[in-house]
């Protein structure tokens, strides 16, 4: 597991406001590799939602490299970095963001098709996403069929549907109460375990439990990381 | 580990049926995943003492000739009693933790945003490890190991909760009584420049939360 499927270094970015400038991102340097799910954390204002695009190549960083699946960002045009986008990250929203006139399937499926995959083979691989995330079921639903626990399931095969390795999941939970967005995140850590790559943006610490490693970004910068994980079962023993 | 805890913990696990006093702790080990340390020395004085009181009696021996022990009907009455009766001597208003930030937030010469974020991290690492084993743990088969480790889950998470309210509380005063600040609470270094807007963004993501 050591095959890096993001790589952001030193990116910093800065807005103009008016006269001034504003920094979002102050130099965050973040690896996350295959099998990895990585939180980050940090009060609203801190940078979270900048990194996540930046990460994605929505927005391009003032200075500093972002690489993803070992493809540098920065080389690329425009037109190649929507084909990156399309084909290698998936993104997850708190409000889910299906496209309503599709059922669940063609959802999973439509990055496939964009990308020039005929339709029987893109419905194929929707198919195994939805299998994927316990969801058979629903392939011929409409979203507003769906509860919102099921279409942010869809959502997630949707981010890791064909070849795409990673999923970057703005609050995925946000919309959800507490024990649907503990069903959510059991699929999430089920699909990163397998391989796929995750940055998980959130502000309730439970949910970052399910991560690998969680970050704290104050003011664009990374102020804090948690460290390798320990033996749970001496520190229970120390505690009592 | 408090000694009431490990009284009426051996107590409830005769409820099954009668044990022998090495059972005691190895069930007790089985259910709380080793975590209570409880030594055999101190399982066995906790039963001398059950017996004492009348709530646990002998109930002769086991086929293996070990002596076999049950709760009488005033052990089960004083169970359900102790079930029905809210704790309320606990540790918590000791707690270093809250101990450690009160007077913190006290002391200008004290920059609370690191203490504040050290102890962020360290509570977030033990929620993660915690949630691990949780992840490992199948309710069906063991439910009080499970909702032992949700106990430990819940109350890490109101602890990151309580600390980002704790920053932000902190740092609004600051930031709302800057001639106080300028007088006995000289800034510890850079930081000050960038209070009004952390103060701000503490406050605003504590509202989101609720």
């Amino acid at each position: 597991m050591s095959d890096v499927v993001l790589r952001l270094a030193e990116v910093e970015r800065v807005y103009r406001a008016g006269e001034g400038s504003v920094r979002a991102l102050a130099g965050v340097s973040l690896t996350v590799r295959a099998g990895e799910l990585v939180a980050v954390m940090g009060p609203s204002g801190s940078g979270k939602s900048t990194l996540l695009s930046i990460a994605g190549g929505l927005e391009v960083p003032t200075s500093g490299s972002v690489e993803v699946a070992g493809v540098g960002l920065g080389g690329l045009d425009s037109t190649a970095v929507a084909h990156l986008r399309r084909d290698r990250i998936g993104y997850v929203f708190q409000d889910f963001n299906l496209v309503t006139d599709l059922t669940a399937a063609e959802n999973v499926a439509l990055p496939l098709e964009l990308g020039g995959s005929s339709a029987r083979s893109a419905r194929a691989a929707a198919g195994a996403a939805l299998d994927e995330v316990g969801l058979p079921e629903v392939a011929d639903r409409f979203p507003d069929q769906l509860s919102g626990g099921q279409q942010q399931r869809v959502a997630i095969a949707r981010a890791l549907v064909g070849d795409r390795r990673l999923v970057l999941a703005d609050e995925p939970t946000g919309a959800l109460d507490s024990q649907t967005g503990l069903a959510v995140l059991q699929v999430l850590r089920a699909r990163i375990d397998a391989g796929a790559a995750g940055v998980l943006v959130t502000h309730e610490a439970r949910y970052a439990g399910w991560a690998d490693r969680t970050v704290f970004l104050r003011d664009g910068r990374l102020v804090d990381a948690t460290p390798e994980r320990d033996d749970a079962r001496r520190l229970l023993a120390e505690r009592s | 580990m408090q000694r009431n805890a490990v009284r009426w913990g051996l107590l409830a696990l005769f409820v099954d049926g009668p044990k022998y006093g090495y059972q005691l702790r190895t069930e007790l080990d089985t259910r709380t995943g080793g975590s209570w340390a409880v030594n055999v020395g101190q399982i066995y004085t906790t039963l001398d003492r059950l017996v004492r009181d009348g709530f646990v009696a002998t109930a002769g021996s086991d086929d293996q000739g070990r002596e076999l022990y049950a709760l009488t009907e005033r052990g089960r009455a004083a169970l359900a009693d102790w079930y029905l009766t809210p704790v309320t001597e606990t540790e918590r208003p000791r707690n270093e933790l809250a101990i450690k930030l009160a007077m913190a937030a006290q002391d200008p010469s004290v920059d609370i945003t690191i203490v504040v974020q050290q102890q962020r991290t360290e509570s977030m690492r033990q929620l993660r490890d915690y949630t691990d084993l949780r992840r490992q743990a199948n309710e069906d088969v063991d439910l009080t190991w499970s909702m032992f480790l949700d106990h430990l889950i819940f109350a890490l998470e109101g602890e990151l909760r309580w600390l980002d309210h704790v920053e932000g509380t902190v740092l609004r005063r600051r930031y709302t009584r800057p001639a106080s600040a300028s007088t006995s609470a000289p800034a510890p270094g850079s930081k000050s420049a960038s209070f009004p807007a952390e103060a701000a963004d503490t406050a605003e993501s504590g509202r989101a939360r609720r």
